[in-house]
């Protein structure tokens, strides 16, 4: 199986939170915790934007490479997850992370904040498969009971894409072909490509 | 008797010196996490696949998203 990835078709995105809805009740997330959020593009002018943005899982994660004491981890399916027992929440995979994925709860282990929370394509963390500790930490483990992440089978117009990489990127490719535009991935190099976030494109002068 | 309370006093600076070196640190994350193929035994768990066979959950996951993600698929 390729790897897991999302996309978010920006042509598609109504802007309804209808995902970020999911995901909260899905995890039962706190309040003050979003893993997933909507974003719109050039608000308010003609032909504006909403792409829906959580941890795009990505290729060469930043705060994996970032963290102190490495918590963090990468399943066989490509999923970046962390282990909450180890994270001293310092904030830096917050600064790392080009999504603003990383989120702390105002309250927890640390006083005015707790451990570092954010997506985990619905695939738990390192407790066992199913458990109640796994719940209580990550969330439910969607992939172990065969589902795709909540966000994406919530999504009322299919905008948001998740699963296997390439079934992901035919559906999108098909969809592109059929309308004839919108073939804008945002935030898709930048996550699973080569060419890093802020970072000029190879061959540019500087 | 000066040169014998010089190595005496060398074996016990070496000594507190060594009590001062710094613990391996083996504590480098969590690595042991279970494959979702091997399933939760929940009774939400998704008909149509076998836990712990691989192979029939990545089936059972492409087939979802297309038959959940792609409508193309159903409006041809």
């Amino acid at each position: 199986m390729a790897r897991m990835k999302f996309i978010c078709d920006a042509e598609r995105c109504i802007e309804c939170n209808g995902c970020v809805t999911a995901c909260k009740n899905e995890h039962e997330v706190p309040w003050g915790v979003n893993r997933r959020r909507v974003v719109t593009l050039n608000d308010g002018v003609p032909g504006e934007k909403s792409i829906s943005v959580a941890c795009m899982h990505c290729s060469d994660a930043p705060c994996m490479a970032v963290c102190p004491v490495n918590c963090f981890y990468r399943t066989d399916e490509g999923v970046v997850l962390h282990d909450k027992d180890v994270c001293i929440g310092c904030g830096y995979c917050s600064y790392a992370c080009p999504f603003g994925a990383p989120q702390f709860p105002s309250q927890g282990t640390f006083g005015v904040r707790g451990k570092m929370d954010k997506c985990t394509f619905c695939a738990g963390g390192p407790e066992a498969n199913g458990s109640q500790a796994e719940f209580e930490k990550y969330g439910r483990n969607r992939l172990a009971e065969g589902k795709l992440p909540a966000c994406a089978e919530m999504c009322s117009t299919k905008a948001l894409l998740a699963g296997d990489g390439d079934v992901v990127a035919d559906i999108f490719r098909n969809r592109v072909v059929q309308r004839g535009k919108g073939a804008e991935v945002w935030g898709w190099g930048t996550a699973y490509g080569t060419q890093q976030g802020g970072q000029p494109p190879a061959g540019a002068k500087s | 008797m000066k040169r014998i309370s010089i190595t005496l006093t060398a074996l016990l600076v070496l000594a507190g010196v060594s009590a001062c070196t710094e613990k391996p640190q083996t504590g480098g994350g969590v690595r042991q996490d279970a494959a979702p193929y091997t399933g939760t035994g929940s009774n939400f768990t998704q008909p149509g696949w076998k836990a712990g066979d691989k192979t029939s959950w990545e089936q059972q996951l492409k087939a979802r998203q297309q038959y959940s993600q792609n409508e193309y698929t159903r409006t041809r």
